[in-house]
Parts: structure tokens; C-alpha cells; sequence
């Protein structure tokens, strides 16, 4: 079938590890702020809404460029990282999950955001009732029935985070083995002589992947609804 | 046992409610609109007075003049909504059981056994909210709020949803948790007829004031 070579593998193998660690360390975060935007008001919603929907609208090249002069060795944050606490993103693979996070945080958010403001606030009264407190009523009514929204976005982000291309290469370039992903992988390929058979066959990776991610996302809605429904 | 005396101004109507009670069922009457489901909130504490005390059992639970204003969560109350609002993720055992895990009380299996035999709930413990009827569902919300062990039991027209024959199907039951398990409760009704058979006081409400309070007699 597909003859993937090592060097392919390796991109591949780079892009699953930078895409799994983008989800997982935006999920807390996305959750807060999906909780946040569908249950709370306050000053400044409408602006950290549009923030968050940035990396959406922006030139993935600006944004690459804006963490590059954050998170870099020079940067505000990079540098007070990589002086206390030995993080450097710059060049590495943890920058290229930064970037895929930060550039899959609004499809990450806005399936959560919509399965919590799906949610009855009349079961969360219920349970206040019932001896909850605010955190309590968080962990045992809302999140539970916003798992499937919760799962969804993670879904989502994940398929973004694996094709995120633009943010990644201009923050932390195109090392084979360090940041390579199966995007720029296969934007160098294009460029050599006779890369065409190896493009091929990172294009058919990434097909699957994307597809299966988007169904499993839609697999997900779909638990959503049945659960709100209580079956 | 329940003392109210709070104001509450909600856009053009306001609210200016007084009474006292003693009596093991406090029936709230009024036509709808007339701020008994604001009043019953207020007691629950999902609803903030402008002004006012509400003392539960000699706790005070609101005095806006000394900011004091106890959370809903630690009122010990129990709330039957009109929509039951069993939690769709559980099924009936774990939502009858919910109230005992806030509140981190011990198991009483007696307790268990006694509300799941009065409400007559036993054969769906196993089922979802979803798969239920609305009586089913209603008598599962008494069971859930009774089994938080509530030292004042809420009920914003817990038959309001319901057809006539299903209404007479949890009347009794009702009755029964009256007369057998020893809670204070409030009742709120625009049902003549059910707050005859349930009330032991009536506090009448129109527009917003408190227009009588007494024995079931003043219904008539």
C-alpha cells in the first residue's frame, strides 16, 4: 500500500506528538474560557471574544510573526521563560505545538462554548438547590453534559492544530526531526525534484486524518443532543 | 418556623410581601403574575431582595439592612419546580442521590427506603430522566429535594404541568409527605382546589401585596 519512508514517518509521528500536546494543554484553558463567554458577563467580552477568534481572520504568517516576538529567545515571554524556567520555544517542537494551539484555540472553544450555553440554567439552579456550590455545580452538572461539546472541539482542534501550517514555519521554520511537521514536509517536497510520490503520500495522511477527525466530531454532536435529551 | 418581609421592584411590577408562618404547609395563592414565583425564589435564595429579611427556622437568611444574604446552596431548602429539572446524565437512583453527596450526609438507607416507598419510585431507580413520564418525573423531584434533607421544602406548582389525571395521581402523595414526613413546606398554587386539600395556611398574594393570610377558609 502507502510506502511511507522513515524521514516521512518521522514527520508524521512530529505532527501527531505537536497536535496531541496542543489539545491538551489548550483544553483546560479552552473550557474556562468557553464557560466564561456562555455563562458570564463582564467588561471587555466582546473584545477577548474577538481576540480568541483572531487567529482565525489573521494572516497565519502575522501570527506566526507576533509569537515569534513574544515567545522568541528575545521575546517579552520567551525570554523571561527561557531565563526562569528553562522552556524555550523558538526553533523547537514545543513552539511548533504553541503555534498549532494557538492557531486551533478558536475551533477548539466554540463547540464547548455552545454545548455549555445549550445547557439548561435551570439545572444548575436545581442543583444549587440540591446543596451544590458554584464549583461543585461546574464539575457535577455542567460539565457532564457539555462533555460531548467538549470532546468535539478537541476533535476539531486536533484536525487544525495537525494541518496548522503558516504560524508553525514562519515561528519555528522547517526542521526536519524538530519542527517538520506533514505540512512543511510536504511544502518542501513540492519544491525537490521527483517529491512528487512522497507529497502524495503525506497528502493521503492528511486526508485521513482530517476525515476522521471531522467524523468523529460530528459522531460526538450527535452523543450531545441524545444526552441533553436525557436517553 | 419562616418569616418574610422583603420588597422587590421587577421592571414595572413590585413585589411587597409580609407574613409569618407556622403551619406544616404554607400555601402561596395568587392568580399568575401576581409574584408568587418571584416571592418563592426570593426564599430559595435564587433571587435577591432590594429590601428585607427572610428567616428560615430562625436563621436569617437575608437582611439586606446588614448584608447578610446566605447562598441558595447552603440554605438547607429543598425546591420542586414546576418542570421537575431531573439531570438528564444521571438516572433516577443517582439524581435521588445527588442532594446527599452535596451535602456530604452519611447513607440512610432507612430514609432511602422510606421516600423511594411513599413516592412509589422504586421500579424506575434503574431508568432516565428522558424515559419518564411527567408524574414519574415530578414525584422523582419530590424524592430528590426530600432526600437532600431540607429543613424547608419548596414547591413552585409541582402539578402545574400536568393533566387532571396525572394531578390526581401525586395529589396523594403529596398528602401523604404532608402528614408523614414532618417537613415545613411552601406551597405555591393558583389551584383553589388543591391548596383545600394540601394547605394548613394560606398566604393570598395579589399584585404583588400579601391581600390575606390565614386558614384554608379564606379561600372561600
Amino acid at each position: 500500500m502507502l510506502d511511507i519512508s522513515p524521514a516521512e514517518w518521522t514527520a508524521i509521528l512530529l505532527s501527531l506528538r505537536v497536535a496531541v500536546i496542543a489539545t491538551l494543554v489548550a483544553t483546560p484553558f479552552g473550557i474556562a474560557l468557553a464557560w466564561l463567554l456562555a455563562r458570564r458577563d463582564f467588561w471587555g467580552k466582546s473584545v477577548l471574544d474577538a481576540v480568541v477568534h483572531l487567529p482565525l481572520v489573521l494572516p497565519p504568517v502575522v501570527t506566526g510573526y507576533l509569537l515569534l516576538l513574544t515567545f522568541g529567545r528575545r521575546g517579552l515571554v520567551g525570554g523571561f521563560l527561557a531565563d526562569h524556567l528553562g522552556i524555550v520555544f523558538a526553533f523547537r517542537w514545543t513552539g511548533a505545538a504553541l503555534a498549532c494551539g494557538v492557531m486551533s484555540f478558536p475551533l477548539l472553544v466554540r463547540p464547548m462554548r455552545l454545548s455549555i450555553e445549550a445547557i439548561d440554567r435551570k439545572l444548575e439552579q436545581a442543583a444549587e438547590t440540591l446543596g451544590a456550590a458554584p464549583f461543585k455545580v461546574f464539575f457535577t452538572v455542567t460539565l457532564p453534559l457539555a462533555l460531548p461539546g467538549v470532546l468535539a472541539g478537541m476533535v476539531l482542534g486536533f484536525a487544525k492544530a495537525i494541518g496548522e501550517f503558516g504560524a508553525t514555519i514562519t515561528f519555528v521554520s522547517n526542521i526536519p526531526g524538530e519542527t517538520q511537521t506533514i505540512s512543511s514536509a510536504i511544502y518542501s517536497l513540492i519544491q525537490t525534484p521527483d517529491g512528487d510520490a512522497a507529497a502524495g503520500r503525506l497528502v493521503i495522511v492528511s486526508i485521513v486524518l482530517a476525515l476522521g477527525a471531522l467524523i468523529g466530531a460530528e459522531w460526538f454532536a450527535r452523543r450531545a443532543t441524545q444526552r441533553l435529551h436525557g436517553n | 418556623m419562616l418569616r418574610v418581609d422583603v420588597e422587590k421592584q421587577l421592571g414595572e411590577f413590585s413585589l411587597h410581601a409580609t407574613f409569618a408562618s407556622e403551619g406544616r404547609v404554607t400555601g402561596l395563592f395568587g392568580a399568575s403574575g401576581a409574584g408568587k414565583s418571584s416571592l418563592i425564589n426570593m426564599i430559595a435564595g435564587l433571587l435577591l431582595p432590594d429590601r428585607g429579611t427572610i428567616v428560615i427556622d430562625g436563621e436569617t437568611v437575608d437582611d439586606t439592612a446588614s448584608g447578610i444574604h446566605v447562598p441558595t446552596y447552603r440554605r438547607r431548602i429543598g425546591y420542586v419546580f414546576q418542570d421537575a429539572r431531573l439531570f438528564p446524565h444521571l438516572n433516577v437512583a443517582q439524581n435521588l442521590d445527588y442532594g446527599r453527596r452535596m451535602n456530604r450526609l452519611a447513607h440512610d438507607p432507612a430514609q432511602h427506603t422510606r421516600v423511594v416507598e411513599l413516592l412509589d419510585i422504586g421500579a424506575l431507580l434503574d431508568r432516565r430522566p428522558g424515559k419518564l413520564s411527567g408524574g414519574e418525573r415530578q414525584r422523582v423531584a419530590l424524592g430528590r429535594a426530600l432526600l437532600s434533607k431540607p429543613r424547608l421544602l419548596l414547591l413552585d406548582e409541582p402539578l402545574g404541568a400536568l393533566d387532571e389525571a396525572r394531578k390526581l395521581e401525586i395529589l396523594p402523595y403529596l398528602v401523604r409527605l404532608r402528614d408523614e414526613a414532618n417537613i415545613p413546606m411552601v406551597y405555591v398554587s393558583h389551584d383553589v382546589a388543591e391548596l383545600r386539600q394540601l394547605a394548613t395556611q394560606i398566604v393570598m398574594l395579589r399584585q404583588g401585596r400579601v391581600t390575606s393570610f390565614g386558614g384554608v377558609k379564606v379561600l372561600t
